[in-house]
């Protein structure tokens, strides 16, 4: 599953991973490989992605989500 | 003919200028490549927006519940307005300030003459045409190219869409340069504010089911702000790099005016040498047939 986060600065990460957690509006959630399209709003807070057994945690201030043919992208204003 | 000990400052002088619009316009090459470098940037975040929002509006009347959207009668107007911080960049700033008020002289002239137009200007030149044209400026955001971030550009951003939301103006209208290559800007007036949703976006995707978390009106409400901020920043980072090419080729010109200067006042002092050498022959020779005779 492919992640991609960008913000108007930079692009900030892009790879494969194997599940990812967001801060979403309504509390957190993992979107794992082969979701169901989804169009999501997510709010400041944490955003863990698995690669394997390593976990990585970035910083989100506030964005949108969508999930489409094992692809999630995150357009945050802003990582901290 | 001027003298030879003018011609020679002249000539010196000249040198030196040219010395330092060369040093411009080396600068302004570099800055525009980080400002080149920063639009670059941008696009990806732009153009996944904008399909994000056409997917999501797609077929369905959305976004009507959202203050941006409200259409008012106009009787106060904001004109934002990006120019630079500094000048000796051509007709760069003359030209957004004369766009500017001609647009607002076309279109706003009767809350003009009630006072109802302010202006919120981005870099000092702007604010210091208007404030001498006696128009409400704005300054909280006019160092914004000593802090260029998307940070600051998100709080200036966030400011007018409060001031509209809360019916301080009726309409917000962008004037800057859009940045189309090194010698050419293209001067745009946009209205930002209401948002009205253009039908010509044919950008027609794959019609996905997606699921909506939370709802698809509460999704597009988040999503018309974030296009406003990046319209906004959009603005500036192109006026910013639209500055620097401005510069570049202004230097650039001077430089060469320079140069054809420094020929023509060259050939002048060769001139004004050759003169004087051939007057003291003329006199030498003079002397020496009156010592003859």
């Amino acid at each position: 599953m492919n992640l991609e986060i960008i913000t108007p600065e930079k692009n900030v990460f892009n790879g494969e991973v194997d599940a990812v957690i967001l801060p979403g509006k309504n509390g957190q959630f993992q979107v794992l490989k082969d979701h169901a399209p989804m169009v999501s709003t997510l709010k400041t807070g944490d955003l863990v992605y698995e690669i394997g057994n390593k976990k990585e945690t970035i910083k989100v201030d506030g964005g949108v989500l969508q999930v489409l043919n094992n692809k999630v992208l995150v357009l945050a204003e802003a990582v901290i | 003919m001027a003298s030879l000990k003018e011609v020679r400052n002249r000539i010196t002088s000249v040198n030196s200028t040219m010395q330092i619009t060369k040093a411009m316009k080396m600068v302004a090459a570099a800055k525009l490549r980080r400002a080149q470098d920063r639009i670059i940037q941008m696009r990806p975040y732009a153009k996944k927006l904008n399909e994000l929002i056409a997917q999501v509006s797609q077929g369905t009347e959305v976004g009507g519940s959202s203050p941006y959207t409200q259409v008012r009668e106009v009787n106060n107007v904001l004109i934002v307005m990006v120019t630079s911080d500094r000048g000796l960049c051509g007709a760069f700033n003359s030209n957004i300030i004369k766009t500017a008020l001609t647009y607002i002289n076309d279109n706003y002239s009767s809350q003009l003459a009630k006072g109802n137009v302010s202006v919120l200007s981005f870099g000092k030149k702007g604010s210091e045409a208007f404030t001498r044209r006696g128009i409400k400026v704005d300054n909280e955001f006019t160092d914004i190219f000593t802090r260029l971030s998307f940070d600051t550009a998100k709080e200036a951003a966030e400011k007018v869409m409060a001031a509209y939301a809360e019916g301080l103006y009726d309409e917000v209208v962008v004037v800057y340069n859009e940045f189309k290559n090194v010698a050419t800007q293209i001067l745009k007036t946009e209205k930002i504010l209401p948002l009205v949703s253009d039908e010509s976006s044919d950008t027609k995707t794959a019609n996905v089911d997606y699921i909506f978390e939370p709802s698809e009106e509460e999704i597009i409400l988040e999503l018309i702000p974030k296009a406003i901020k990046l319209t906004i920043f959009k603005a500036i980072l192109d006026s910013n790099a639209s500055e620097h090419g401005a510069r570049m080729t202004a230097m650039d010109k001077a430089t060469e005016n320079g140069g054809d200067l420094l020929k023509a006042l060259k050939i002048e002092y060769n001139r004004s040498r050759q003169a004087a050498i051939t007057k003291e022959i003329l006199e030498i020779v003079g002397g020496a047939e009156a010592l003859k005779a």
